[in-house]
């Protein structure tokens, strides 16, 4: 059954960014566009969301070409959530935007250049298509690239080139592992991979592709010892933007990774899930020593998305149920608290000009609503109880526990412990002690529509919770699917066309390798 | 109800009281005290219409994934601490009325408010987790309390620090607390204990038990985790009063209650607890010796009560048990009061240093009897509850059988120094003959304030409680059953009716008694020679674990800072390198750990054209890597990349190959027009560095060419390409099969490259002209002007080339073309045209912006794939019309594939101007070396 709808995530904001292009370039004008646009797309996703949670999977094969021949979209329970997370957090930063950012910025390519990078991450979410993945990768790369760039400061300039150079890397890491599997399998359809590696005995000869994908994927999801672009250009372009990046960008790379390894590399997965678990706990340990480290809101924020990152990882790395559910959790959870976070960055920044924590001050006195709204990301960060990263953290624990990984449950939890620490500190020298200088500082007043967005995020913070039973029954049953990769290859390819793959035969003696060959 | 009102009612009015205490001013203190002296009548209510012990529950779904509903029960000993946390609550929330300055009213209440709730919670939760819940709340709404004066740096530290010993603990307790439901198979507490010393036995459990005695142990300040409680005295009075007395470390002691029936047998238990109570006790008495400020001596003597329950409980008893909840019965009422009475005479001369206090008890006569109710109680006097506390203190002690000696002596000396320090607090500051005593008044002269009497909201709650002291104790037999004795069933799981009695006749446990009241009343006398000798008190401090903590904290700082300038050093090279070398491990480890499968294939046939291009490209590459100019580096990388693309020509890939030429000199040249904005690059990298980057590129070549050659050989499935050729005439209506995959079969990828070239297009602009000023404002290129060769050239050429684009695009769908070779043609008239005349002449032959342009081309393929919409087909589904002929054109047949080819046209046409424009407009300008990137982290 072909979905039209899920094509709607990508071409809207597409559409909308073009308009942004052709139409005149004033703040007002193109402000308008923008919001309109991410609203629609929104609006879009929720449908999607809730049509995929009945459903189970939806598909549209582009251009009508039967799979695998042309290029497919799936939505699961997974891309449909990251879609639907993806575009809330568009629409925020949207929002956000509008007093937040120079009408210099938000008059030229601001908006379209975010409208372009929110598409091309949904249309990472919801491909079926491990070349088109690529694709909506470059897509990514350079229009976030072009947001870095955008204020044309020196040091955008330094972060934005180590940006480049690092993520081309990953692409060429890419490009390998999908050349090669490509020429080994003969298609790029992920289900068609997935059926074609599931009836042959030959699954462990693509294990070279799994690796280069993982380095490849890991880069951009940021995890140890991959992460470098991400802390030296995160905290250059204007708050909005971070807040932009910081909610999406890693998290496409997660998404990458929990798709191709519960689908298409799930032989021989013992090395890869080892591979994963190593880095996702080196990952949360050297993240939050760099949050620990630095002294500046933005970048504390920007190394505590890398230590994050690795409890998403981890999630998938234990593989169960549970498990992958709280990796789920844990990414929705830590978008709409992390983006929240960087735009709370760019309101203190707006107020003292700075985000270094040695400049500011006395918001607790100046600001209160402020605080209360910092207060609540910091702490569900932080994984106090009963805000929405305690259960994300908790399920995840809980499950190493029950699967006797004593040592990465102890790890999670005290990277808990010291993300929390490293939250104080901005709490402490942001809110409560006092600014120096504070009788020359004008506090600048904050106005609604930045204050809109970050309320909004903290109203979802409560909302998950206070009810993370909602969230959690999605997110078993999206763990559910994944945990079942034929449910995917069935949405994707006709019956027929499994059915005579299933029956041809694809012994070993076919393939040039002999039977002493395979494990 | 009763139990959720009790949670709920304070987390209400903890929310609400920014505008409670805005909207009703003075009234504010009494309607928040409302709230906890609602639950404390209900809590009475209960008490007394109880008629047997059967607790209440209630029980709420909440999160069943993971174990957690919202279960709450009120047996025997969440009775006591409720009815303690709610009516000290009570006063406490009068006194912060009178004590604290108005405008601070709503910050603190928030807090408090949220504290008691939480405790209430700790105490009621019958399932492990919510239990955690509350226990982490109290944790956070402590560290917003003891930070409360947060414009002190002095507030800041110690708060941070008691979040983070007790946060610590908390992590172990979490840990401790699944593991023993999983242990247990279920997450309900009070099934849990039902389970008894049977569940000890299990090895889940054994490992919880450790874990869960960390969280205790942190949270109740036992040693070596005391020293944040001390230092928690930063905390408003107030606060104070209640995290000592009836909250936050007793929650501590409440665990190990609540748990004692299931490892109350267990050795384990048995040594930690009495090890650590004992310890705790002795020491913590000990520094309280020598402290000279009134609220640390309290701090202190907390700390040492504690130890004195920790140690009782470790002992498991019925009697040890019972000594405990009246030990702590006691010490709450009158510590309680202790702390508001330090907190008033703090307020009404404004020091709280102990020795220059004395004689107040004239100007501060409520305070003083108060006070000394306290104090009597605290030092164990009868007929006060602390007596009685005392009394069965000793009376299980005695009973032991193989500690009983040891813990007996602890138990009178602890019991001694802590009467010493009850009477330096209650008495001393009234009694005592102040130094430098100012004749007429009685107190000393060197007080910063006036001493005078604290007001009615400050004297409420002292003078009341330490009442309610006398009156427990003479009425124990009343209350002991409903109170204390199913408080001991609870914490035993065996049911117990005995009642408490103030009076035993002459025995042992009295003769101890008396001993601790002569031995405490001797080192009370003996207080000024022990502050004399304060350089014991410092040299105890100076080997406090806090050092450690201290220790610790500023190594995991610097360490922090070291690993993270180390990683994250700013170096691309290095993160290149890291990046390289860690993704070679990662394929390395596979090879090792599923190892290599089949052998190299045999080379198959070789050709001396192989070769050649193999070595002009490997020399090329070569060159680029040595040389140290940027052209002769540009010039032989184009130069390998032309070598690659004769190897395609050569294995018959010739629209690969056209396509890899035109790129190849594409970027060349783009990269060239910016390279003329470079400074030359110097001799900036060393030549070993070089070395070693050549050695990692070569070693990856090699990996690459290796794994490339052998999985030629591994055709595990059939390609699905043979099928798109056979379908490429019959249903896609083109013989062009790169071109039909490119606008048909992937079409979707076409798509997200023409928006790939167009946001590069953008990033240019970005890049090279910020503020994207009007083309006409632009400084226009100079024609390279006067060549009336070129002009003429020019102006020729920009019809021809754009002709020859259109037939290019036209026929691309059959033979070799299409949208991207045709929009490049175009092009290059057009930048042709640009170099003749100006940028500005070929802006205006290209009538729209060349963004636009792209921006057009993206719609229209957007366009072409909506009308499969329309059709009621997916997306991008080609439809195609009717086949007519057309004089000189011959056959046509037009579909939306063609269409999207158009899209492509246009917008590679808008790349290719847009770039070459940009680059021409700022040719001229200013040198600066952006190479130079080692700043930025």
């Amino acid at each position: 059954m072909n979905q039209n709808l899920i094509i709607l995530p990508v071409i809207l904001p597409f559409i909308g960014a073009l308009i942004g292009l052709l139409a005149p370039k004033s703040p007002n004008t193109q402000t308008r566009i923008g919001i309109a646009t991410f609203a629609a797309t929104f609006a879009a996703s929720i449908a999607i969301l809730l049509k995929v949670n009945t459903a189970g999977h939806l598909t549209l094969l582009l251009g009508g070409w039967e799979a695998p021949f042309g290029i497919s979209f799936v939505v699961d329970r997974l891309a449909g959530l990251m879609v639907a997370v993806s575009c809330l957090v568009g629409l925020a930063v949207a929002i956000f935007s509008k007093d937040d950012l120079e009408s210099s910025l938000r008059s030229n390519w601001f908006y379209p250049l975010s409208l372009f990078l929110v598409g091309a991450v949904n249309g990472s979410f919801i491909t079926g298509d491990l070349f088109n993945l690529y694709v909506w990768f470059e897509i990514m790369l350079i229009s976030s690239f072009a947001l870095m760039t955008v204020g044309n400061t020196k040091s955008q300039f330094e972060g934005g080139f180590k940006y480049v150079a690092i993520n081309l890397i990953a692409s060429a890491f890419f490009l390998a592992g999908l050349g090669l599997l490509y020429g080994k399998m003969g298609t790029l359809n992920m289900a068609d991979i997935a059926l074609k590696l599931s009836v042959s005995p030959a699954g462990p000869l693509v294990n070279s592709s799994s690796a280069l994908l993982l380095v490849a994927f890991s880069v951009k999801a940021g995890l140890f010892p991959f992460f470098f672009w991400l802390p030296a250009s995160y905290h250059t372009p204007p708050s909005a933007i971070t807040a932009l990046f910081g909610g999406l960008l890693t998290k496409v790379g997660v998404y990458a990774i929990m798709r191709n390894y519960t689908l298409i590399f799930t032989q021989e997965a013992d090395f890869i899930r080892g591979t994963i678990l190593a880095l996702s706990l080196a990952t949360m340990l050297v993240g939050v020593f760099g949050a620990t480290s630095h002294f500046d809101m933005k970048r504390i924020l920007c190394f505590h998305i890398i230590s994050q990152i690795g409890y998403m990882t981890l999630g998938l790395a234990l593989f169960t149920q549970l498990a992958i559910a709280s990796a789920i959790f844990y990414t929705a959870h830590h978008i709409i608290v992390k983006t929240n976070l960087l735009l709370i960055a760019g309101i203190v920044q707006k107020k003292f000009g700075t985000n270094d924590l040695s400049k500011t001050g006395s918001l607790l006195k100046k600001a209160p609503w402020l605080a209360i709204l910092f207060l609540i990301p910091c702490l569900s960060l932080g994984g106090i109880p009963p805000l929405s990263g305690f259960w994300a953290k908790y399920s995840l624990v809980k499950e190493a526990l029950s699967l006797e990984y004593y040592l990465t449950a102890g790890l999670a939890l005290i990277v808990g412990v010291m993300t929390l620490y490293s939250m104080t500190k901005i709490w402490s020298e942001v809110f409560w002690k006092k600014a120096p200088e504070e009788e020359k500082i004008t506090f600048n007043k904050t106005t609604w529509n930045s204050y809109l967005p970050v309320g909004m995020f903290c109203l979802l913070t409560v909302f998950i919770g206070l009810n993370p039973q909602i969230l959690f029954t999605y997110a078993e049953a999206a763990a559910d699917q994944l945990l079942r990769p034929n449910q995917y290859i069935e949405a994707v390819l006709s019956t027929e066309y499994i059915d005579t793959i299933r029956k041809a035969s694809f012994a070993a003696n076919t393939l040039n390798i002999s039977e002493n060959d395979l494990p | 109800m009763l139990l959720l009102l009790s949670i709920f009612a304070p987390l209400a009015g903890s929310m609400a009281s920014p505008l409670i205490c805005k909207g009703s001013g003075k009234a504010a203190p009494w309607l928040m005290a409302a709230i906890p002296a609602i639950i404390f009548v209900g809590f009475i209510w209960h008490l007394v219409g109880q008629t047997d012990a059967d607790p209440i529950f209630v029980s709420l779904d909440w999160v069943p994934s993971v174990n957690v509903s919202f279960d709450l029960q009120l047996d025997g000993l969440s009775l006591l601490f409720g009815i303690l946390i709610t009516s000290i609550g009570t006063f406490i929330v009068l006194y912060a009325g009178g004590y604290l300055k108005p405008k601070d009213h709503a910050k603190f209440y928030t807090y408090l408010l949220l504290f008691m709730a939480s405790m209430l919670g700790v105490v009621l939760a019958n399932n492990t987790i919510l239990l955690f819940i509350f226990w982490e709340l109290t944790s956070i709404s402590s560290y917003l309390i003891i930070g409360f004066d947060n414009e002190k740096a002095e507030s800041r530290k110690k708060a941070l620090q008691a979040l983070l010993v007790t946060g610590l603990g908390g992590i172990a307790l979490l840990a401790g607390l699944i593991l023993l439901s999983e242990a247990a198979e279920t997450y309900k507490l009070s099934e849990i204990i039902g389970m008894g010393s049977e569940l000890a036995s299990k090895p889940l459990a054994q490992f919880a038990l450790p874990l869960i005695l960390l969280g205790a142990f942190t949270k109740s300040a036992q040693f070596p985790f005391h020293f944040w409680l001390p230092n928690a005295m930063a905390a408003p009075t107030p606060a104070s009063a209640y995290l000592h007395s009836a909250t936050m470390v007793k929650a501590g002691v409440f665990l190990l209650l609540k748990l004692n029936p299931i490892y109350g047998d267990t050795a384990f238990w048995l040594v930690s607890l009495t090890a650590a109570g004992a310890i705790t006790l002795i020491y913590g008495s000990i520094r309280g010796l020598f402290q000279r400020d009134l609220k640390r001596i309290l701090a202190f003597t907390t700390m040492a009560v504690l130890g004195m329950l920790v140690m009782l409980i470790g002992q498991g008893s019925s009697m040890a048990i019972k000594s405990a909840l009246l030990f702590l019965l006691g010490h709450a009422f009158y510590k309680a009061t202790l702390f508001m009475v330090a907190g008033n005479i703090d307020h009404g001369t404004g020091t709280r240093d102990v020795r220059i206090l004395g004689g107040l008890r004239k100007a501060m006569p409520w305070t003083a009897a108060a006070a000394m109710l306290a104090a009597l109680s605290k030092g164990g006097f009868p007929p006060m509850v602390g007596f009685i506390g005392k009394e069965y203190v000793y009376k299980a002690s005695s009973t032991l059988d193989a500690l009983g000696p040891a813990i007996t002596v602890t138990a009178l000396l602890g019991n001694a120094l802590l009467l010493s320090l009850a009477f330096k607090v209650g008495i001393h500051p009234f009694w005592a003959r102040a130094t430098e005593k100012q004749e007429s008044q009685g107190w000393s002269s060197l007080l910063p304030g006036q001493p005078h009497e604290a007001n009615l909201l400050m004297l409420a709650g002292p003078v009341i409680l330490a009442f309610t002291g006398i009156a427990l104790g003479v009425t124990s037999q009343f209350w002991s059953v409903g109170l204390i004795a199913s408080s001991v069933s609870t914490a035993t799981g065996i049911e117990s009716l005995s009642k408490v009695y103030l009076w035993h006749g002459f025995n042992l446990p009295l003769l101890l008694s008396v001993i601790t009241l002569t031995l405490g009343i001797a080192i009370y006398l003996s207080r000024q020679s022990i502050w004399r000798n304060e350089s014991i008190g410092a040299y105890i401090a100076d080997r406090d674990s806090e050092k450690a903590y201290d220790f610790g904290f500023r190594k995991f700082i610097e360490s922090s800072k070291n690993l993270t300038a180390k990683i994250q050093n700013g170096s691309l090279r290095f993160y290149l390198w890291v990046i390289l070398v860690s993704g070679g491990a990662i394929i390395g480890y596979k090879v090792i750990t599923i190892g290599v499968f089949g052998s190299l294939p045999e080379p198959s046939e070789f050709r001396t054209i192989h070769l050649i291009l193999g070595i002009t490209i490997v020399s090329a590459l070569t060159y680029t890597a040595f040389t140290e100019k940027i052209l002769p580096a540009l010039a032989s990388l184009g130069f390998a990349g032309l070598g690659i693309a004769l190897l395609y020509a050569y294995f018959g890939a010739p629209d690969l190959a056209i396509t890899q030429i035109i790129v190849e000199t594409l970027s060349i040249i783009l990269i060239l027009m910016a390279a003329i904005k470079l400074p030359t690059v110097e001799k900036r990298v060393r030549k070993k560095r070089r070395i070693a980057d050549i050695a990692l590129a070569s070693i990856f070549g090699i990996f690459a060419f290796l794994l490339t050659y052998k999985s030629a050989q591994l055709q595990i499935a059939a390609t699905i390409s043979d099928q798109l050729a056979d379908w490429s005439y019959a249903l896609a209506k083109g013989r062009n099969v790169v071109n039909v995959i490119l606008v048909d079969f992937r079409a979707l990828d076409t798509f997200g490259e023409i928006i790939v070239i167009g946001i590069a297009a953008i990033g240019v602009s970005v890049c090279l002209d910020p503020l994207n000023s009007k083309a006409e404002q632009k400084s226009n290129f100079a024609p390279i002007g006067g060549s009336p060769i070129l002009n003429y050239g020019a102006k020729l050429m920009l019809p021809i080339c754009t002709v020859i684009s259109l037939a290019l695009l036209y026929r691309g769908h059959n033979e070799p073309g299409g949208g991207f070779i045709g929009g490049l043609m175009c092009a290059t008239g057009l930048i042709l045209y640009s170099l003749a005349f100006g940028t500005a002449s070929a802006l205006k032959k290209l009538k729209l912006d060349p963004i636009r342009w792209i921006a057009l081309g993206v719609l229209l393929a957007i366009f072409s794939g909506a009308l499969g919409i329309v059709s009621g087909n997916p997306f991008m589904t080609g439809i195609w019309l009717p086949i007519f002929e057309l004089p000189f054109l011959g056959t046509i047949h037009l579909g939306t594939p063609l269409l999207f080819d158009v899209g492509v046209y246009f917008v590679v046409i808008g790349f290719a101007t847009q770039c070459a424009f940009a680059f021409q407009t700022t040719i001229e300008g200013p040198k600066s070396n952006p190479l130079d990137f080692k700043k930025s982290i």
